[in-house]
């Protein structure tokens, strides 16, 4: 391998990641305060066609951004609100929130099908560092925005959830919200939190997707995209850290996988991430023996005060 | 709160199906009246939209028949789900299987030799097989590693879209379709009868009906059927009962994916009679069963009904797009609220409002114990 394609795969598994970084983080702190979200995907997609419709009638990318990041929160609220406060089924809530989004978006977006973004998220070079030998045109050259501050996110929320009161709360409401309670954590508040948190990072993921990496509105654009990002909070074991390089993997190996299209069908490399995912899932498994090391111990399970 | 007007709420153990059937109903009609509402926002005045959808649908013959016709997959899946939720495996997986009971179907139509009168029932008995292998690989990673089976699941959804497409635009890849994407049609005797001049394939309605009735006397009568549920309801009484996870979870699997491959044998036998795009095989029928089954609430005769309704749903999302002018798309959007008020619905079969205060703890804890 020379180095040209090393600096190439290395820039697009970078960009290929950014979505799922941010959707992986927004779950595994979701996950963290016990809560799991099925409802990434369609948070995502939500977050993408209102990205792209603000985006297109403001002009305004970054107006876009933000409505995606309030539409992801507001459908992690619904979340919220069915599996902490109704305590119903946290799987069939998730779940119908992707279907109902998937559903919702099609038809808001169904007139903006294939037209390019008037004015999409422009690239962004870090200045002095992208004119680095091999290092400043694999990773500081033509990225968007949202690439940098994810990984500066990532950083910050793995500092936040080990090393503060914060996150200490946070993993005290995940593993054990009894005890969270007999110590004076408001338990369904930080779960509140933490989902729409998530929701809010699905939203910003999408919005990538539409006004940055694509940048146009397709029906199902997202591609399980959200399903991915679940599997990946596994695979980094919900360590924000550890989520930066398994997305940068997923990204790496997806890129990797196009340079086989001379050998390989390429309509064939197109599953190439829903195979990696499962290989994924299977590694962790094997390396923890079958069982699931790592999960917060509560992880699913609704809170009721007094229970027991 | 509820306690300054003289009301408590109280939980209830075992809601009586008549409660459970009535709440559900509740649900289903707050999500037919939002769906009004959408109606009215797109200018379509909703009295007159459902009285529409209502003539077209169910009044009308040609109409009742493409309601169930759209319900057969639906059925098949949804019983198949039925069965893998009672053992609490979320299979969110029926639109691969739905699609790998397709490809096999069309395997053996294109290239497999046989006579007309071996091959549908062939074509069923490979759609089951091929839709229950599809199924094994997120089977076998539960059981034997713990691997979330929901997200496996759902990428097997994934990988058997892109194979169905690679295989329409090569391999399978119809001589005389220039410019399309499928496969050559199969030969006219192996087309599923339909009825008169309809769409309706009963052949494929037969079996999951059959299939409905089968997964009833399992789960009542049978030792797997009781494996089965006991896994689901008390896994640790399972593991002390010696039950064997990894085979009775196999034996699930096979039923629950084959079931949903017999929808996708129906779906290109009868009806596009080759293989197509995969968005075009399944509209999402896979996605919509998971609504079947939650809605038929553990009971595979009440799948049945339940897919009919959802089969309604999806033939009315037909009428509106032809008479009304409402998007395709509001489809996904009545299915998704319909799932919705149906969650949200749940916490009002487990309590109960009652008057008076209440009781005292210890009285509360007894009745817990």
């Amino acid at each position: 391998m020379d180095v040209g394609l090393i600096v190439s795969t290395i820039a697009r598994a970078l960009a290929f990641s950014t979505p799922l970084l941010w959707a992986a983080l927004g779950e595994i702190y979701a996950e963290r305060a016990g809560v799991v979200n099925l409802g990434v995907e369609g948070m995502m997609i939500l977050g993408a066609v209102m990205g792209f419709i603000v985006g297109q009638s403001t002009g305004s990318p970054w107006l876009g951004l933000l409505v995606a990041a309030g539409v992801g929160g507001l459908a992690a609220l619904l979340h919220a609100f069915i599996s902490i406060t109704l305590r119903a089924n946290q799987y069939v809530s998730g779940l119908a929130i992707t279907i109902f989004g998937l559903g919702l978006s099609g038809l808001l977006g169904r007139n903006f099908v294939g037209v390019p973004l008037n004015n999409a998220m422009g690239f962004v070079n870090l200045p002095g560092l992208s004119s680095l030998p091999i290092i400043g045109p694999a990773l500081f050259t033509n990225q968007y925005l949202l690439t940098y501050l994810g990984l500066i996110v990532a950083a910050l929320l793995w500092f936040v959830l080990y090393y503060t009161r914060l996150g200490m709360t946070l993993r005290t409401v995940g593993e054990s919200p009894v005890a969270a309670d007999v110590a004076g954590i408001n338990v369904i508040r930080v779960r509140y939190l933490a989902v729409v948190f998530g929701g809010v990072m699905a939203g910003i993921a999408g919005a990538y997707l539409s006004l940055a990496y694509r940048p146009s509105w397709g029906e199902n654009m997202t591609n399980g995209m959200g399903w991915i990002a679940l599997a990946l909070a596994i695979f980094a074991l919900w360590d924000p850290l550890r989520a930066v390089g398994a997305a940068f993997l997923f990204g790496a190996f997806f890129t990797l996988s196009f340079s086989l299209q001379s050998v390989f069908n390429p309509q064939l490399l197109t599953l190439m991430p829903y195979v990696f995912t499962i290989v994924a899932l299977i590694i962790v498994a094997l390396g923890k023996g079958g069982r699931a090391f790592g999960a917060p111990e509560a992880l699913g399970q609704p809170y009721e005060r007094g229970e027991r | 709160m509820l306690e300054r007007f003289g009301y408590r709420l109280e939980p209830r153990v075992n809601p009586p199906g008549h409660i459970v059937f009535l709440i559900t109903l509740a649900a289903v009609a707050i999500a037919l009246f939002l769906t009004g509402v959408l109606f009215a926002v797109f200018g379509v005045n909703p009295f007159q939209a459902y009285g529409t959808i209502l003539n077209k649908t169910l009044f009308n013959f040609r109409g009742f028949t493409e309601v169930v016709r759209k319900a057969i997959p639906l059925i098949l899946a949804g019983v198949g789900l039925v069965l893998a939720f009672r053992a609490q495996f979320w299979n969110i997986g029926a639109e691969g299987q739905i699609l790998a009971g397709a490809v096999a179907a069309s395997g053996f139509a294109l290239f497999v030799p046989l006579p007309p009168f071996l091959m549908i029932p062939a074509m069923f008995l490979a759609g089951f097989i091929a839709g229950g292998l599809w199924g094994f690989l997120p089977a076998l990673l539960k059981v034997r590693l713990g691997v979330n089976e929901i997200i496996t699941t759902l990428m097997m959804n994934y990988i058997a879209l892109y194979i169905v497409r690679w295989l329409i635009n090569g391999p399978w890849k119809g001589q005389s379709t220039t410019g399309f994407s499928y496969s050559e049609k199969f030969e006219r005797a192996f087309w599923l009868p339909t009825l008169g001049t309809t769409r309706l394939h009963w052949p494929t309605l037969a079996i999951g009906i059959l299939l409905a009735l089968f997964v009833t006397f399992l789960l009542a009568r049978m030792k797997l059927g009781f494996e089965i549920r006991i896994m689901g309801e008390s896994p640790n009484a399972a593991r002390y009962a010696g039950i064997n996870f990894f085979k009775t979870t196999m034996l699930l699997i096979l039923f629950s994916a084959g079931a949903a491959g017999l929808a996708g044998v129906g779906e290109v036998a009868g009806i596009h009679h080759r293989l197509v795009e995969p968005n075009s095989i399944s509209l999402g029928y896979g996605y919509t069963a998971i609504i079947v089954a939650l809605l038929a609430r553990g009971n595979p005769l009440a799948a049945i009904g339940s897919g009919l309704f959802l089969g309604w749903v999806f033939a009315s999302g037909d009428i509106m797009r032809v008479s009304l002018g409402i998007p395709s798309q509001m489809t996904g959007v009545v299915s998704g609220l319909i799932l919705l008020c149906i969650i949200c619905a749940e916490p009002f079969m487990r309590y109960r409002l009652v008057r008076g205060s209440s009781p005292p703890l210890s009285q509360t804890e007894t009745e817990v114990a």
